[in-house]
């Protein structure tokens, strides 16, 4: 019988022999990295980036583990600290193509002030946010993004707190590009992350996911295909959406597409004395 | 080499951009901002990035960024900005980053009293995160010796792929002094092993030496740098074995090396009967009330450790005899801890001066005849 070798398309993108990735099954972050090893490896086909000079930055969290699971040159540092280390990375060689991913607890949460300063400069990384509305490696506490209501582990009684809207709050700073996707549309995180791997300045990506696990089986979607039907059934894409439109509303629905597209000087060109 | 008249925070700057700084991120904070202010108009000059980050957690985790793409990266604080940095320099540790931070005390605890000094802060470089670790930490007492530890620093931190603490305080910071500025190729300057080829490449795998050779980002080596408790390729370890064998090694590449960290200076040793042990801007006063007894004839000397940790136990033992050893420091009596637990058979006397100016010598003249 002929020796079947199971490979990937993806493989080379991968540190493989770091599969399988402790992720539950049905959660979204494998969708989500998917499209982006794809949107990256038509920039790799094209020429316009060498695979040497990428960098991927992650947090603590499900989410900031991407990072090591790629083979790439690659990060997995503090909690909320993955933006001021990518900061570092970008102004010591600013030839590298440096990425950060985490979850919106690593990024809006802990790291919310350097999500801020890292906008206001339009420093020249892209940062992909994953929102699943939960703390899931630590077991389901509130996150951020929990909407206003949701019983978690820490918000036994519901939460108190109104969500923070990420893609509003980086939009109004200097930010070149802010989208939002969903791992139900994996076409779109594919699209905004390949635009985004050809822009400069600060790009933001939200990407919303699910966690079956801590989160849906909290709210009581009970397996993760029910939770990704009632994701996709609630996600709605405009080609150019108002940031009125971006808060995340489960009842109302969620507006994906591009928020922000813009070509002001990044950080780096600041920094260069020039002003193009 | 150039003589120019400077302060120690100048000093330090200077002795930074000789041994081939190239980035440095910091937050401003009393009394080491005129360093970040004096490398924000030079350092740019001689091809390097000076950035004011968000606060001192941004300022550490920068500099972390910057080393591992490559270049030799420093920050400088103050007693609160180093309390927030504490989780950072942990991550350079277990990272193995080279990374040097100029930490100029002032009194605390908390906001303290931002201008004015104390030597409180020793026993926080030394146990600053949580983990078990060595943090090379050199204490100068002039503007000459700020620079020639700042040199050492760097070294250190290449060498053995560590953060290291030069520790000021707010006397040196702003005493100004004649200064030798040595030049790049007039003084050694150590750069950090890479690695002989990319072929089985793995970040954490070590040399002979226990320090594994460094690849910055962007070479095509698929570095992996790992927060987490990791094997050779950095990758998570939750295991007894791999703990013990990192943790283990991580402490011995420093230890293994004291002989050339461990620097110290001794005045009128050799026949002292009372050995004053004072380190930092407060051992300037103690030299001259050494001076003074032996004048009035007392045969006091002066141990004065320019490495604070790790301590060389040994040449501790050796150097100091003497019937009596008296601690000055300008803080509750924290070295002397250690100088007691190492010269157990001696009578050991802590001398705290607790003042936030440089101690006259009328101050450390009482703090320490209460012993003799």
């Amino acid at each position: 019988m002929a020796l079947t070798i199971k490979t990937h398309p993806l493989d080379r993108h991968l540190r493989t022999d770091r599969i399988p990735t402790l992720y539950c099954p049905g959660c979204g972050l494998g969708i989500g990295l998917g499209a982006m090893l794809r949107g990256l490896q038509k920039r790799i086909d094209e020429g316009s980036i060498s695979p040497d000079s990428v960098v991927w930055v992650g947090g603590i969290g499900c989410s900031a583990r991407l990072s090591f699971y790629v083979n790439y040159d690659s990060a997995h540092v503090l909690h909320g600290r993955a933006i001021p280390f990518a900061v570092g990375v970008k102004l010591a060689n600013p030839e590298l193509t440096v990425i950060v991913v985490g979850g919106d607890g690593d990024i809006a949460g802990i790291g919310g002030n350097h999500l801020l300063h890292a906008a206001r400069r339009n420093i020249d990384i892209i940062t992909v946010m994953f929102t699943n509305f939960v703390y899931a490696m630590t077991g389901g506490q509130v996150a951020p993004t929990t909407p206003l209501g949701v019983r978690t582990t820490t918000t036994p009684h519901g939460n108190p707190e109104p969500p923070l809207d990420v893609v509003k709050v980086v939009s109004s700073l200097n930010a070149n590009y802010v989208a939002r996707a969903s791992i139900t549309t994996p076409h779109y995180i594919e699209q905004y992350f390949y635009k985004a791997l050809g822009m400069r300045g600060f790009r933001f990506i939200e990407v919303v996911s699910t966690c079956p696990e801590v989160y849906g089986r909290h709210i009581g979607l009970r397996d993760p295909v029910e939770m990704y039907n009632e994701l996709k059934k609630r996600v709605t894409y405009k080609p150019r959406p108002t940031l009125e439109e971006a808060a995340i509303n489960w009842e109302k629905g969620i507006v994906i597409g591009e928020y922000i597209v813009r070509d002001n000087p990044g950080f780096i060109d600041f920094l260069r004395g020039g002003n193009k | 080499m150039r003589k120019v008249f400077a302060s120690g925070n100048i000093a330090v700057a200077e002795a930074a951009m000789t041994a081939g700084l190239k980035f440095y991120a910091g937050y401003p904070i009393t009394p080491s901002s005129d360093l970040m202010e004096y490398l924000a108009e030079e350092l740019p000059r001689r091809g390097g990035v000076v950035i004011q980050m968000e606060d001192e957690i941004a300022s550490i985790n920068a500099i972390i960024g910057a080393s591992n793409a490559g270049v030799k990266s420093m920050t400088a604080t103050s007693g609160p900005g180093l309390s927030l940095m504490a989780e950072g320099i942990g991550l350079a540790v277990i990272t193995e980053t080279p990374i040097v931070i100029a930490h100029v005390m002032r009194a605390g605890p908390s906001t303290g009293v931002p201008t004015k000094t104390t030597q409180s802060d020793i026993f926080m470089v030394r146990w600053l995160t949580h983990g078990d670790y060595i943090i090379p930490s050199f204490a100068p007492w002039s503007v000459q010796e700020a620079f020639d530890l700042t040199i050492k620093a760097f070294n250190t931190s290449e060498k053995l792929r560590t953060p290291v603490f030069i520790l000021s305080d707010a006397i040196l910071a702003h005493v100004w002094e004649p200064l030798v500025v040595k030049e790049p190729g007039e003084v050694e300057i150590i750069e950090r092993k890479t690695p002989r080829s990319k072929e089985g490449y793995m970040p954490y795998l070590p040399d002979e030496d226990l320090v594994p050779p460094m690849a910055p980002f962007g070479k095509g080596y698929k570095v992996l740098v790992e927060s987490l408790v990791h094997d050779e390729k950095g990758y998570y370890a939750p295991n007894n074995e791999k703990y013990k064998q990192l943790v283990t090694r991580l402490n011995a590449k420093i230890t293994r090396n004291i002989d050339w960290l461990f620097e110290y200076e001794g005045f009128f040793l050799d026949d002292a009967d009372i050995v004053l042990v004072a380190y930092g801007s407060v051992a300037r006063t103690v030299f001259a009330l050494a001076k003074q007894l032996r004048s009035s004839g007392l045969r006091a000397g002066l141990f004065r450790p320019k490495t604070l940790w790790p301590l060389h136990e040994k040449v501790i033992r050796e150097r100091i005899k003497g019937r009596k050893i008296i601690v000055v420091e300008n803080n509750i009596g924290k070295l002397a801890l250690d100088v007691e637990r190492i010269l157990c058979d001696r009578e050991v006397y802590k001398a705290p001066v607790l003042n936030l100016e440089s101690p006259t010598l009328k101050e450390v003249k009482e703090a320490v005849t209460q012993w003799l």
